[in-house]
């Protein structure tokens, strides 16, 4: 048992029938932390957001935030608010009642609701919008009302279902600017679901890399990209080269590998330019498919074209054993 | 050229159906309205454009018995089947999980369709009438001593027949808007810390309300213009406008039932105009 507003999965299970949606989950989620728990779709991160929310039951196991077994109790009992998908905001409501939504719930008059609306509303910067219809907002203005309804109810936890995946690539990116610093600020735990690795490296104190039902690696952004524990690891979180080295298989950092005079011999498959580096994609003999990420300048001293035999080297710093 | 080109072919496209409105609603309606100015006698009518028609209908306790009886089945029928419609919309959109077994109990919901409207009115007789199934087993079981006489031929059993003929009208859309609410609706006003009943109350309700509206148009036209209903099922004991109608089509004075269903067209018009001030059910359509 841990103190304070940490959350602690204890053996959490998940079954849905004969299949195994969570296996036996074991993790703390240290209190004030960004955790993005990653994953491909199916492997288990949304239904284990979905139980520590309380929308789904627990199959196994228990859920404990601050010191006290949730998970029998009702989501609003927690101490945790969910941020959904599709924002799932009121449509027959103005952006200032669904932010009251809870107060008007547990019977706050209304002066006082929507007082404490318009505070929530000036955190994310949505005041002058307050008495829109959600269905009159952007993408962008939909979620930072989800965000301030979510966030009216002081959660100890946030819970973010893939709060970005609806938003077009330039707002995505402001907004999780915005999500971090308010993170920040607030000083409460976020844990949010993502399928895309740059925005987990991008946000995340803690990666949790999730598939298969069961946790793959967790730990600190740096230490997940930089040391992957299994090659579904290096794979799913990119920039990593899987080759197969007498003793096992490695991990080479795409950076860190060289076209050279001497090395592994290769062809080269693909060159795709990337503006500040160029990524060239070679063929191993044994049939290992190797990235190179080479910077622009290093690349055009010594153009090579698809079809050119290469050798491929790299720093040993850049290689790294794997466990599975 | 062109452009002038476009409006004829718009014209065209739009006329089979402007065409068939015109011939098959718009025309009847301006007879009725004509010929409710028109003069009759015992034994013929003649064209004439005189108030007599409305003024002995607005003259006549009668008129305004009839018509308030007809407002009260229209509005009890509407709250029972709005209560029954409501509750198995919200069963089938919410309580069932599976979409086949949704559409499955949906169909079920129909099967009373399959026959024609006189008969399912027709086999209330034997079940209610005085030595009815229903006397018959509430005797048995020692409830009752002797039959009860309310159970046909009476408001009751007009009203019955109502609700078992108009309430999959309120059951389809209400049921229809039901579906089109996002789930997590529900789930984020549980999030929220709503209950049950604060869901259904501030979440499901208001945005089921375009399909009550459609619905509640539905029922309230249906047993405002019904008259073989009342007549069936009260044993003619009972009038509402329809019949009042048919009476005086029975009696060939064309000129007085006209006068009648003008005035019963302009009450369900306004009737639903006033419902549709409250819900705008544009967006559902």
């Amino acid at each position: 048992m841990r103190t304070g507003y940490d959350l602690e999965l204890v053996h959490l299970t998940k079954r849905y029938g004969d299949t195994v949606a969570v296996r036996d989950l074991n993790h703390v989620f240290v209190k004030g932390s960004y955790v993005c728990l990653l994953g491909p779709s199916g492997c288990g991160k949304s239904s284990t957001l979905r139980m520590i929310a309380g929308h789904e039951d627990v199959s196994e196991g228990s859920i404990v935030l601050d010191s006290q077994d949730v998970s029998q109790l009702p989501p609003a009992l927690r101490g945790t608010a969910m941020m959904f998908q599709n924002y799932a905001l009121f449509p027959h409501l103005s952006v200032r009642d669904n932010v009251a939504f809870s107060l008007r719930m547990k019977g706050v008059d209304k002066a006082k609701r929507h007082a404490r609306a318009d505070e929530m509303l000036a955190l994310v910067d949505m005041t002058h919008l307050a008495d829109r219809l959600p269905t009159q907002l952007s993408g962008g203005q939909q979620q930072r009302v989800a965000l301030a309804r979510a966030l009216v109810t002081e959660p100890k936890v946030l819970l973010l279902d893939e709060p970005l995946s609806a938003l077009d690539p330039f707002l995505r990116i402001r907004m999780r600017g915005e999500l971090k610093k308010l993170q920040r600020e607030l000083g409460i735990t976020f844990i949010h679901v993502t399928h895309g690795q740059d925005e987990a490296l991008a946000l995340a104190d803690e990666i949790v890399v999730m598939n298969d039902a069961v946790i793959e690696q967790s730990g600190p952004a740096r230490d997940v990209w930089g040391a992957p524990r299994t090659e579904f690891v290096a794979r799913f979180i990119g920039g990593h080269n899987v080759i197969a080295l007498p003793g096992g298989k490695a991990t080479v950092r795409a950076d860190a590998v060289t076209l050279g005079d001497d090395g592994l011999a290769a062809t080269i498959t693909a060159v795709e330019y990337q503006g500040a580096s160029v990524a060239v994609t070679s063929k191993l003999e044994t049939g290992d498919e190797v990235l190179a990420l080479l910077p622009e300048e290093q690349f055009f001293n010594a153009p090579k074209s698809p079809g050119d035999a290469v050798r491929l080297a790299w720093d040993e710093r850049g290689l790294h054993r794997l466990e599975a | 050229m062109r452009l002038k080109n476009r409006h004829v072919l718009g014209w065209l496209e739009a006329s089979p159906l402007a065409l068939v409105l015109l011939l098959f609603l718009v025309a009847p309606i301006v007879m009725i309205v004509i010929v409710s100015f028109w003069g009759a006698t015992e034994f013929s009518i003649y064209p004439a454009f005189q108030f007599d028609n409305y003024e002995f209908l607005f003259g006549s306790p009668v008129t305004y018995r009839v018509f308030l009886a007809t407002l009260k089945y229209a509005f009890i029928t509407w709250a029972l089947t709005l209560a029954i419609g409501f509750t198995v919309a919200y069963f089938l959109a919410f309580h069932v999980r599976s979409l086949t077994m949704q559409i499955a109990l949906f169909l079920v919901c129909t099967i009373p369709f399959w026959t024609s409207n006189i008969i399912r009115m027709i086999s209330w007789i034997p079940f209610l009438g005085r030595n009815g199934i229903a006397n018959q087993t509430l005797i048995s079981w020692g409830v009752i001593d002797e039959p009860l006489e309310w159970l046909l031929y009476s408001d009751f059993a007009v009203i019955l027949a109502f609700v078992h003929l108009y309430t999959l009208f309120m059951v389809v859309p209400i049921f229809n808007t039901m579906m089109r609410i996002d789930k997590s609706l529900l789930e984020a006003a549980r999030d929220n810390g709503a209950s049950g009943l604060q869901t259904l109350v501030h979440v499901i309700l208001p945005l089921t309300k375009p399909g009550i509206m459609i619905g509640t148009i539905f029922v309230v036209t249906l047993v405002m213009g019904d008259f073989i209903t009342v007549r069936f099922m009260s044993g003619s004991q009972r009038a509402n406008v329809g019949r009042l109608i048919s009476n005086d089509i029975g009696l060939l004075q064309y000129p007085s039932a006209a006068a009648t269903a003008v005035v019963l067209l302009c009450t369900v018009l306004i009737v639903i105009a006033i419902l549709l001030r409250f819900v705008n059910i544009r967006k559902e359509l």
